[in-house]
């Protein structure tokens, strides 16, 4: 994460602490936790710390990040199936996972169908499946580790998922020289585990203050309230309380709300605009109280009031000290992301293969390498001929043919995420901008059809910033195309890198990433962010260049009203295809969009 | 999987809780589609609907639950009759309310042949699949938005024909799956194919409460079903019996409900008013009014139940901007202005 203040690292560890401590007690009921880190010592020593305080007979069970929902949920046991002539079920990781935790390493490239599938069974506390000709219904219940090694804040779990795991731990900005002794013995968490059920339900002034600290800070999902009132519980049992306080909700608050908070206020706040970031948590925390609660809530006594107001003030304060005061989503000159991108896989396409994918039924077909049988349709296919078969020769063995073979289908889910570049930089007249931003809503509009992605990166004031990741909410697309300003240098070599930071991470998701530029070309900002003309644009043609070499698709659709000799320089150092805009009607460019895009699938 | 949480303590959500109870009414309006933020209680509000279905009489061990009093329409084992047609021997079970589990295979949703049936005796027999077990009940299919393409427009074919024709290894099998089918999902995972959408009768948006009042009461109340189950049905089991009885006689009254011809033509000039496509609409509309009128007790259709149910019957029908974000309800409404109040 690239917060703009460090944390302090020993605040940092002995949260961390004490979040593998209240997640040991009761991993089920908290869901589970979110840790952002790379792999490495630090990340190593708290799932080590984590481990050592679950129960001796815990599973924790690693799960791999490209697992088949075969493994995830179970499914038929083909040996036994064979040696019994019928279906034998096998349970899956999840199921193993009952009584413990389960460990999702690399869970910011989880796809949303398993991500899906691991959420539904959190909710559930049962694995419901119905696949492979069976029936699947084991309970387990579990607690997830969803290790994230995102390199920036839009690679992230899927959100559904981070909605039902309590704690988002951030470890990114701890060395191993950070990591302290642990507060909490193994035995001190068993004893919380023994009081936790006898912990009171907490009362309802609590409630209120705590939902009241989550509106105050935007974090509107109602799971987070549950997660922080529970967390509130496991802490007051944890310090040998059978009734939650104020100070458990607090911690709550910190632990569970502020890292929610933090993301709601990037989601909102797309930087790159002069927007106060955090302008929600940064008033005083005394007026809400004072003033908003009392018409929503029933009058009851003063005392009372006072009494749940301080509580709520106390987690207001709690998840506002949590909070870094300037905050930024990624850096806005690109150069971090940019950088980003060594660290992330090396270039070239993402690796197809006929194996991976969602499965699509099974045909019949030959057995050839790499293809893989689908052996319950085929005993299918073969079963009821064996009557037939068996005429004349010694029974009670299975007679598969060549032509009962059945071959498993996938479909590679070739989605297409369009990332559309566009320049509101001073050199692109207001007119001109206006016409651009008329010529990407036909675009819009089609990628909604096709249920494309659209990311939406602008340049402008010597600055690119990327003011949507992919998403298929075009709504949004709209809303920040149509607000857009324009003005200022025009620092394009910063927006390829930016682009090609978002396509590669794209492309890290098995997406198929496609760049459109929609510019004059004539850059004047250069990487270091210095104006000038002649290295700016060096340092755009050199950018453009590293797109060639990932392997990236793009188009570039030059804006300004008489092309120039050379205009297409960009297009050919992107190896990509060239467009001039006033030759192409806004909704012939949806057209040409769209013949790219089918280009590029192909 | 012990106690569900009760449909009658779900707070606020009523145009949700709404188009359930209609659905469950008229089964003929064909599905709900509800589409809403993460944490709603969208699929709480829908697995709770179990709860208050009233039971069905089946067939003794008939696996599509055919009903006693009608002649067999499954053609399988319960063809035991006496001469008026009506089945010997039944059983009374809950209304079925199957959840499709994402990632379920189209074997497991529509039948395959039984394998160990035909291994081990060399017999070809149709191992029923969900669309079976869903036979006069429910479908919920929590995510449909992520569902394969394929398996999404199975399943609307069968919701809309009420059949179930199974071709596969060999097997020919038909039998009833009349089922009312309710899809959720977040759009922000990827929406549903504009083409599937007015498949659905009903369309419903939820919405984070923006209340805190509202939203402090879903947290207590989840709270105290997390703490004591049991004791928190039990404190709703008297709301719950009262809307358990409201759906019963509503569905006995719904088809006799009077629709008078003023009501008619002012839907039939809101169809027309904001562009909706073919009759489907019309007809949703009709049902959905009928259906609003008779679980408010009232002894005819008026303009005010036309008024309530239009958004959700009409909203996902209308030709889309996807680009629009005022919204199609907001568009609705100022059709309803324009031609029922001039």
């Amino acid at each position: 994460m690239t917060s703009a203040v460090a944390p302090d690292p020993e605040a940092l560890w002995t949260d961390a602490d004490l979040i593998a401590a209240l997640l040991s007690v009761d991993p089920a009921g908290l869901g589970g936790v979110a840790v952002r880190s790379g792999f490495g010592a630090v990340r190593e020593r708290w799932l080590g710390l984590l481990r050592a305080r679950l129960p001796g007979h815990a599973p924790v069970v690693r799960i791999p990040i490209h697992v088949g929902e075969d493994r995830l949920l179970g499914g038929l046991d083909l040996t036994a199936s064979l040696s019994q002539g019928r279906p034998v079920a096998q349970g899956g990781l999840l199921a193993a996972c009952h009584g413990g935790v389960g460990v999702l390493a690399m869970a910011e490239r989880l796809d949303v169908t398993a991500s899906a599938l691991i959420a539904s069974t959190l909710d559930q506390g049962a694995v419901l499946a119905q696949r492979d000709g069976l029936t699947l219904r084991e309970v387990t219940s579990f607690g997830l580790v969803a290790l994230d090694e995102g390199a920036d804040e839009t690679e992230r779990p899927p959100e559904g998922l981070m909605d039902r795991l309590a704690f988002h731990l951030d470890l990114s900005g701890l060395s191993h020289r950070d990591v302290a002794a642990a507060n909490f013995t193994p035995e001190a968490v068993e004893t919380a585990r023994r009081i936790y059920p006898s912990v009171a339900k907490v009362d309802d002034d609590l409630i209120d203050a705590v939902c009241e600290a989550a509106a105050l800070v935007g974090v509107s999902s109602a799971r987070s309230c549950l997660l922080a009132l529970r967390v509130a519980r496991v802490h007051a049992a944890l310090s040998g309380r059978l009734t939650a306080t104020a100070e458990d909700a607090s911690v709550a608050g910190r632990l569970v709300l502020a890292p929610r908070a933090k993301h709601a206020m990037a989601e909102r706040a797309p930087q790159g605009q002069q927007t106060e970031p955090n302008e929600e948590a940064s008033h005083e925390p005394q007026p809400p109280s004072s003033g908003e609660t009392s018409e929503t809530a029933s009058p009851p006594d003063l005392d009372e009031t006072a009494a749940r107001d301080l509580a709520a003030e106390m987690i207001v304060a709690a998840v506002r000290a949590a909070l870094p005061d300037a905050f930024k989503l990624v850096d806005p000159s690109g150069r971090a992301s940019a950088a980003s991108i060594s660290r992330s896989r090396g270039g070239g396409a993402a690796v197809k293969s006929a194996l991976r994918g969602r499965p699509l039924g099974s045909r019949p077909g030959r057995l050839k390498p790499g293809a893989r049988l689908d052996l319950l349709d085929t005993l299918r296919a073969a079963a009821p001929w064996q009557k037939l078969r068996a005429a004349g020769e010694d029974a009670g063995r299975l007679r598969i043919r060549k032509d009962d073979f059945r071959i498993r289908r996938y479909v590679q889910r070739a989605e297409l995420t369009t990332i559309l570049v566009v320049d509101a930089s001073g050199s692109t007249a207001f007119q001109r901008l206006a016409e651009a931003k008329g010529a990407v809503e036909p675009l819009l509009a089609q990628a909604y059809v096709a249920r494309a992605r659209v990311a939406l990166i602008a340049f402008h004031h010597g600055e690119a910033s990327l003011l949507l990741p992919p998403t298929r909410s075009l709504t949004r697309a709209k809303r920040l195309l149509a607000d857009l300003p324009g003005g200022g240098g025009t620092p394009f070599a910063s927006a390829i890198d930016l682009s090609l930071a978002v396509a590669v991470a794209e492309k890290s998701k098995q997406r198929t990433p496609m760049l459109v530029f929609l510019t004059d070309g004539r850059a004047n900002i250069d990487r270091a962010g210095q104006p000038g003309r002649q290295a700016a644009d060096r340092d755009a043609l050199a950018a453009a260049k590293r797109v060639a070499q990932y392997g990236v698709r793009a188009l570039f659709i030059d804006t300004s009203p008489r092309p120039q000799a050379g205009a297409d320089r960009f297009a050919q150092a992107m190896r990509g295809s060239y467009a001039s805009l006033p030759f192409v009607q806004s909704d012939r460019l949806a057209d040409l969009v769209a013949r790219e895009g089918r280009a590029v699938m192909s | 999987m012990a106690d569900v949480y009760p449909f009658s303590a779900i707070v606020g959500q009523t145009a949700l809780k709404r188009a359930l109870m209609m659905a469950a009414v008229d089964p003929a309006i064909g599905g709900v589609l509800v589409f809403g933020d993460r944490g709603t209680g969208k699929s709480t509000a829908v697995r709770a609907l179990a709860g208050l279905l009233p039971p069905i009489r089946v067939v003794r061990g008939c696996p599509f639950h055919c009903d006693p009093q009608k002649p067999s329409a499954c053609g399988s084992d319960c063809e035991r009759r006496d001469a008026s047609g009506h089945a010997t021997y039944t059983d009374v079970i809950s209304t079925p309310v199957v959840d499709l589990p994402l990632g379920a295979t189209e074997d497991r949703v529509v039948g395959a042949l039984d394998l160990e049936h035909a291994l081990t005796r060399g017999e070809k027999r149709f191992e029923p699949g969900l669309l079976a077990r869903a036979n006069r009940g429910f479908l919920y299919i929590d995510e449909i938005n992520l569902l394969e393409d394929n398996l999404v427009d199975l399943l609307l074919d069968v919701a809309a024909s009420g059949e179930n024709l199974v071709e596969r290894e060999g097997l020919s099998v038909r039998h009833p799956s009349r089922f009312v089918l309710v899809g959720s999902g977040n759009p922000e995972e990827g929406e549903l194919r504009p083409q599937l959408l007015d498949r659905f009768g009903l369309s419903v948006e939820v919405r984070t409460p923006t209340v805190l009042a509202e939203r402090v009461e879903v947290i207590k109340r989840r709270a105290a079903f997390d703490h004591d189950p049991a004791a928190f049905v039990e404190t709703w089991a008297e709301e719950q019996a009262r809307l358990s009885r409201l759906l019963v006689t509503a569905s006995q009254v719904v088809s006799q409900l009077p629709v008078p011809d003023s009501t008619l033509e002012a839907s039939a000039r809101l169809c027309i008013a904001i562009g909706s496509d073919g009759l489907r609409g019309e007809l949703t509309l009709m049902r959905a009014a009928r259906a609003a009128a008779a679980l408010e007790g009232a002894d005819e259709v008026r303009l005010s139940h036309v008024r309530d149910v239009a958004p959700m019957a009409l909203g996902h029908r209308m030709r889309r901007d996807p680009l629009d974000e005022g919204g199609s309800t907001a568009r609705i409404e100022r059709a309803m202005l324009e031609v029922f109040d001039a």
